[in-house]
């Protein structure tokens, strides 16, 4: 498996780096390598949260990149944000929500893809609007297996899920919810990411 | 759309702020705006800024600013004064900036008893840099470097430091401790000790209890509860030092 | 005492908590430092972990002090070390001064931040000259530049033995990128891999009676004749001289028939073995060349690479010539024209090496 980078941004609170976060973990104990690094300024709040993620087989050079291979804005301020990371290689996905003005699309980019994930995270619960985006990226990339992304989930919100074994049920859910949505946007189904492997 | 009433020596441009929800800076900032609008000193008015979450008003007035380095503030506004005595010279520091790193400046410059104009903001650590412990952080508090509660007997017992200042600063000096809990008489304080350097009496510092929800991980009531009670009954308000009369 | 690292195993965590398990598991005995971004975490590790295995801690009221409680815990036999970044680093030349020329053996990770001034929070490879050379003596540190995790944990652990061996202030050279990324690594008891850590021994508050078991202890910084001072600061020459040898490192891949080298240390070393990987299999003669020791310098090393065959070399990093200023003291004479991509404060990624090589091949 060749490098697979992701750039996620949004808002803060919206749970970027906590996703990002998981999905390396993930990583790592498929015995992946995996670097994740947010980005962090002066401010403690407010401003667009992005995390880096590479996924790899290989030891992974520079912590950051230039371009991903797959940036996902979830909040309307994200989209612009990450612009910069989009380049012709780079699959570019959003929420169906946002309404897209002249200019928010990043000029390059090989693929934009909108799922409707802030709708679906309103059917089920809205605290885990980023659990059906990690679902989303998972079935992009498919650079980890989904059962090591549950298992991710399950050791960094087990504690959670001991008080209330309803929300472990619905994280699982979210992540299935996410894979359903690029799975039906996709064309004829097959897999976008063929290219990155 | 009508805008919130601002301070006419806000910065319009550099607004919505950065501060986060909560926090106590943007209101001894708009006290000190209204007290310059007030005063009238717009022009002749210096305002410093120091390292941590009072970088983020190094824009913030419509008045000639400059940032700093962590605790050196002080010094800073002591150069300019000396250099321009026509000049208001306000420094604006956290409580890491004027107690811990900034304490030798603070103290030396209350000593020379210098014609500026210091406020210092008291939210109890060190934001941002992520919640370490500060000079006043109340004993049991928890903070990143305090993680089982601050312990007098390894750390201190926190800075008082508007006690301090007043016992080593001269005739002249102007001292006092208020809180954006009580926000026109902080006003009040702040506008006097803006006066105290216009009539170039002496050295004039105010402390202003504030708040930071953020890493006080606390909600909107227990931020105030924390402020009002917990700190308000540490932090005795009111002028320590003035050299004006009693009525004014 | 349990021993907080037991064994061997794999972890996946920031730089920062990493330096934390591995002066843990060197056995420093306590740590001093003041909040600056982007090292806290280190802090936040050390008291949490620290106060399982009695270690101590102090929030001093700044750098300065940071350096010199350091010092005064060193001179009274204990294993201290701190931690900075970009001003607090600026601020630490005053006490690390005094340990070049009293001889403590402090250790100190330095995370590089933008610069000059406050410049960013975030990252760069500005603080090369000051860790190397900054305080107002001759540079005689030992500084390591690490380029993974697993470096910062390894090296982590040597900085305490070579300090305490040699006696020449140590330095992990790091930045804010390691600082706050997240990868894998193995931490490990250091008994595990054979090795020993060096126990302190106090310069002050010795055992005996004074004045019949022993002499007093009168230790100094200062001269009062330049002959004095000469004489120390050449035997410190010296002593620093000789063991170049024992602590020199450094990584070379492909440079055996390089005819381009380029020369990186730290984080961008990791892009520059990628792009060598890469312009070779495009039939480029790209060699890479990663000084581990900033100081002592891999000179020789160097030199003998240069020799032969390099036809041009790139120095990378993210700085505007600390890296350049560094090696050109070093390889004074050698005729190799040296070619820069100097990105300061930025991070630099194997596209823009390749990118640059290309065009200086071509």
């Amino acid at each position: 498996m060749s490098l697979v980078r992701v750039a996620l941004a949004g808002e803060g609170g919206q749970g970027v780096q906590s996703v990002a976060e998981i999905m390396a973990e993930a990583a790592y104990h498929e015995g992946k390598q995996a670097i994740y690094i947010p980005n962090f300024g002066l401010e403690q709040r407010g401003g667009v949260s992005i995390a880096f993620l590479q996924v790899s087989d290989r030891r992974i050079g520079a912590p950051k990149f230039n371009k991903a291979d797959v940036v996902v804005a979830l909040s309307q301020r994200a989209m612009i944000r990450t612009h910069i990371y989009s380049g012709a290689n780079t699959i570019f996905v959003y929420d169906s929500s946002f309404e897209v003005k002249e200019g928010d699309i990043p000029a390059q980019h090989k693929m934009t893809l909108d799922i409707p994930a802030v709708e679906k995270s309103k059917e089920l619960n809205t605290r885990v609007f980023n659990v059906i985006v990690m679902g989303a990226i998972l079935e992009l990339t498919e650079m980890i297996p989904v059962e090591a992304a549950r298992s991710a989930l399950e050791k960094k919100l087990g504690y959670k899920f001991e008080k209330n074994p309803e929300l472990r049920e619905m994280n699982f859910q979210a992540i299935e919810i996410g894979r359903n949505l690029v799975r039906n946007k996709l064309k004829g189904g097959e897999k976008v990411c063929a290219s990155l492997m | 759309m009508t805008q919130p009433a601002m301070p006419k020596t806000w910065y319009v441009p550099s607004k919505p702020h950065k501060f986060c929800p909560g926090c106590g800076h943007p209101l001894i900032l708009k006290a000190l705006g209204e007290a310059v609008d007030e005063l009238g000193i717009q022009n002749q008015t210096v305002y410093g800024c120091d390292i941590g979450c009072s970088l983020l008003s190094w824009n913030f007035f419509a008045i000639d600013s400059t940032q700093t380095h962590h605790g050196r503030t002080t010094p800073v506004m002591v150069g300019m004064k000396r250099a321009r005595p026509e000049l208001i010279c306000v420094g604006y520091m956290g409580d890491g900036g004027g107690y811990s790193i900034g304490s030798q400046h603070l103290v030396n410059s209350a000593i020379r008893n210098e014609k500026i104009t210091l406020i210092l903001a008291n939210n109890t650590n060190y934001a941002m840099t992520g919640g370490q412990l500060a000079p006043t952080t109340l004993p049991g508090q928890k903070t990143e470097t305090t993680p089982f509660g601050r312990d007098p007997q390894l750390t201190g017992n926190p800075t008082m430091g508007p006690e301090m200042i007043s016992t080593i600063t001269g005739d002249g000096a102007y001292v006092a401790r208020g809180t954006v809990a009580k926000y026109r008489q902080l006003k009040g304080f702040i506008k006097k000790a803006l006066q105290n350097q216009m009539e170039g009496n002496g050295f004039s510092f105010v402390e202003a209890l504030s708040t930071c929800p953020t890493n006080w991980r606390t909600n909107a009531k227990q931020t105030w509860d924390w402020l009002e009670d917990k700190m308000g009954s540490f932090y005795p308000v009111g002028e320590l030092k003035s050299p004006f009369r009693k009525e004014d | 005492m349990e021993k907080p690292v037991t064994g061997t195993r794999k972890v996946f965590m920031t730089g920062n908590e990493t330096v934390a398990w591995a002066a843990l598991a060197a056995e420093a005995d306590i740590m001093f430092g003041y909040p600056i971004t982007p090292q806290n975490e280190i802090m936040h590790y050390w008291t949490r972990l620290g106060a399982k295995y009695e270690r101590g801690f102090l929030q001093t009221e700044d750098e300065i002090s940071a350096g010199f409680t350091v010092c005064g815990a060193i001179i009274a036999g204990k294993k201290a070390f701190t931690a900075t970044a970009g001003p607090g680093n600026t601020l630490m030349q005053e006490p690390f001064s005094m340990a070049e020329a009293m001889r403590l053996p402090t250790v100190a990770i330095i995370q590089q931040r933008g610069g000059p001034s406050s410049g960013t929070v975030i990252y760069s490879q500005q603080e090369v000259t000051l860790t190397t050379y900054g305080g107002n003596g001759e540079g005689h540190r030992i500084v390591y530049s690490t380029a993974s995790h697993q470096e910062i944990y390894d090296y982590t652990i040597k900085a305490f033995n070579t300090a305490w061996k040699y006696r020449f202030p140590t330095f992990v050279l790091g930045d804010g990128y390691q600082a706050k990324m997240r990868e894998p690594l193995e931490i490990y008891d250091p008994a595990e891999k054979n090795i020993e850590m060096i126990k302190p021994s106090p310069m002050v508050g010795l055992p005996g009676q004074i004045g019949i078991e022993r002499e007093p202890q009168h230790l100094c910084n200062i001269y009062s004749m330049e002959e004095e001072l000469y004489d120390v600061v050449l035997q410190m020459q010296a002593e620093y001289e000789r063991i170049i040898p024992e602590l020199v490192e450094y990584e070379c891949r492909e440079c055996d028939d390089a005819e381009i080298l380029v020369i990186s240390h730290g984080v961008v070393s990791r892009s520059t073995d990628d792009a060598v990987m890469a312009l070779r299999s495009q039939g480029i003669k790209a060699g890479a060349f990663r000084p581990i020791t900033l100081r002592p310098f891999p000179t020789q090393k160097l030199r003998e690479i240069l020799r032969s065959g390099v036809k041009k070399m790139l120095v990378a990093e993210s700085a505007y010539g600390q890296l350049v200023r560094l090696l050109q003291q070093e390889v004074y004479g050698e005729t190799v024209p040296i070619e820069t991509l100097l990105m300061p404060g930025v991070g630099i990624i194997d596209a823009d090496i390749i990118s640059k090589v290309k065009s200086l091949v071509e």
